[in-house]
């Protein structure tokens, strides 16, 4: 389903700041794989989930999504394949506009927007239905502006409009790091149940160990823009976070003393 | 020294028909700044254009709603090229506009021929003029203030229908959250470029109808164009925060405000105040409307804290 071959990034190249972000990086996902990412700070997870989005273009490697070469695309054309919901919850809403309107863009990604009305009545009926699923009372406000809902209302919201057009692809860039935990936990849960109703292949970084392990049916850990660990199957589920921070040794030696900290 | 209560009032309806012809101005203006969160400096050349190809179209003999047209074509045109500048060449919005400003100065000129084109009610059929106000004697359906009203509703409505098609829900998203719009396939720099060519359209549409009111156009009309376009908007935000929610209702205020601007400037020149001090003024107002939401939401901000403090004091 998604197939990066050799994906190479270099940010301020030629100056003092010049950082290798992606290492020509190799990564094939099957359709329906839900696969974890975990590393340290700068290890280039959110570099490889923005990649494939397509915020910059690569320096060299190609990115296939259901056969089709998606390196060349624009972001916004990638869009009508990928599903994306990012670390900050302001990021994937807009505020000032009300919950069905955000629901309404979303429902249109990918196809081409032209001068009927943004909103039919029976989509209408569809978002409360699935409003009511999240189980956080936002079906009986459609019209309520998205800026007077909570940071872990609008994640949930930003999840619904990523999955809502059922996309090749969905990423989760660390989309739970910015809230409290319960509500990561309520929202994670989320993530599974729709992940798993719709059968969507997944990326999802997260700096947290345990999740990494209790979610998705793969794991891969990276550092300075590799993957250094891949593990999927029996041999993920056994996972504990002690084998993770093993792995993380051997594969990163002098790192380890660095990100032990953070990966903890 | 002549303050008489009298004079003022007399010279209200010929203020309120500027405020409403400044007030579709006021609406392109909301367009980029508050739709597409861009402060487009254009304006201040757009707003010479469009009196410039009607006035000139119309001595030309050409059809009264041709030159409209027209005019409304040529700022959409406008709109294009700062467009072009900024998502095309990279430019910043604020410095495309100011570029195509300075661009304009110099076609202004040359559609016009001389720095100044003046047309007269004796010799053709004006739309909108001043002379339908005082000179007395035309029918209600002459007076700018109809006629000018009819054309704000006209815009209201076809403004309210575009905004909520699928095309407008997108060149909202591209102003609300830039980020969000390209995640949900929205090509932003497209819906950037319509915004700015529906913006400056409606400025030229005003300025169209302004130089036909005041029965010529000149090339420095447009001189700080942004910043009454600018009060009209404030203003109208101000008045609209309390009860309107609705697209139209925050256009209707944005032409309240527009009106609201052109009585103060009558009031101030009744009491005869030296019009050199006029701009001056006018970017204080400006500037004091922009700053009382700031103010007002560290107010806030300072309130919530002395009380959650003070709520801890007492547990």
């Amino acid at each position: 389903m998604l197939e990066l071959k050799n994906i190479r990034k270099t940010f301020n190249a030629g100056t003092i700041n010049e950082k290798l972000a992606l290492d020509d990086l190799n990564l094939t996902l099957n359709e329906g794989d839900f696969v974890t990412v975990i590393g340290g700070n700068g290890a280039g997870k959110s570099t490889m989930l923005n990649a494939i989005a397509g915020i910059w273009p690569l320096d060299s490697g190609s990115i296939v999504i259901d056969g089709k070469d998606v390196s060349r695309l624009p972001e916004f054309k990638r869009a009508a394949y990928i599903g994306r919901v990012f670390q900050d919850p302001m990021m994937g809403t807009a505020g000032s506009m009300n919950i069905e309107d955000n629901l309404a863009l979303a429902a249109r990604r990918g196809k081409r927007r032209n001068l009927r009305w943004g909103i039919r009545a029976e989509e209408r009926v569809a978002y409360k239905e699935m409003l009511a699923d999240l189980g956080l009372g936002l079906e009986s406000r459609l019209t309520a502006s998205v800026g007077l809902l909570s940071g872990g209302q609008r994640q949930a919201l930003t999840l619904l409009m990523a999955s809502l057009q059922h996309p090749k692809l969905l990423l989760l860039d660390e989309h739970t790091a910015a809230l409290d935990p319960k509500t990561a936990a309520k929202v994670l849960e989320l993530s599974d149940k729709i992940v798993q109703e719709h059968g969507l292949t997944t990326l999802m970084v997260t700096h947290n160990m345990r999740d990494a392990i209790a979610h998705g049916n793969r794991l891969i850990m990276m550092s300075n823009g590799k993957i250094i660990f891949d593990i999927s199957g029996e041999g993920k589920k056994k996972l504990t976070v002690e084998d993770l921070l093993q792995q993380f040794e051997k594969a990163s030696g002098m790192q380890f003393a660095n990100d032990r900290a953070l990966l903890g | 020294m002549n303050l008489s209560i009298s004079a003022l009032i007399s010279a209200m309806p010929g203020a309120i028909a500027q405020g409403l012809i400044w007030g579709i101005m006021g609406i392109g203006v909301y367009i980029t700044y508050k739709v597409l969160d861009i402060a487009d400096l254009t304006v201040d050349g757009t707003m010479c254009t469009g009196g410039a190809v009607c006035i000139v179209m119309m001595l030309a003999g050409q059809p009264m709603w041709l030159c409209l047209l027209c005019s409304f074509l040529a700022g959409m045109l406008a709109g294009l090229i700062t467009g072009l500048l900024h998502t095309a060449m990279g430019i910043s919005a604020i410095l495309a506009g100011i570029l195509t400003q300075m661009a304009l100065w110099t076609v202004n000129l040359q559609i016009m021929g001389t720095p100044n084109q003046a047309i007269s009610l004796n010799n053709y059929d004006l739309l909108v003029s001043l002379r339908y106000i005082t000179d007395g004697g035309y029918p209600f359906y002459q007076n700018p203030l109809f006629v000018v009203s009819l054309f704000i509703i006209a815009i209201i409505a076809a403004l309210y229908w575009f905004f909520g098609t699928e095309m407008g829900c997108g060149i909202r998203a591209v102003g609300a959250n830039l980020n969000m719009a390209k995640a949900q396939g929205i090509n932003t720099n497209l819906y950037k470029v319509l915004g700015l060519m529906l913006s400056n359209g409606l400025v030229a549409l005003s300025s169209a109808l302004i130089s036909q009111y005041q029965g010529f156009a000149d090339i420095n009309m447009g001189r700080g164009a942004i910043v009454i376009g600018l009060a009209a908007v404030v203003i109208g935000s101000v008045l609209a925060s309390k009860w309107a929610k609705n697209f139209a209702l925050k256009l209707f205020c944005v032409v309240l405000g527009a009106i609201i601007y052109y009585i103060v400037l009558q009031i101030v020149s009744w009491m005869r105040i030296n019009p050199d001090y006029l701009k001056m003024l006018s970017a204080v107002i400006v500037a004091l409307f922009l700053a009382v939401p700031y103010w007002k939401s560290r107010y806030a901000v300072r309130r919530k804290i002395t009380k959650t403090t003070g709520g801890g004091g007492d547990a």
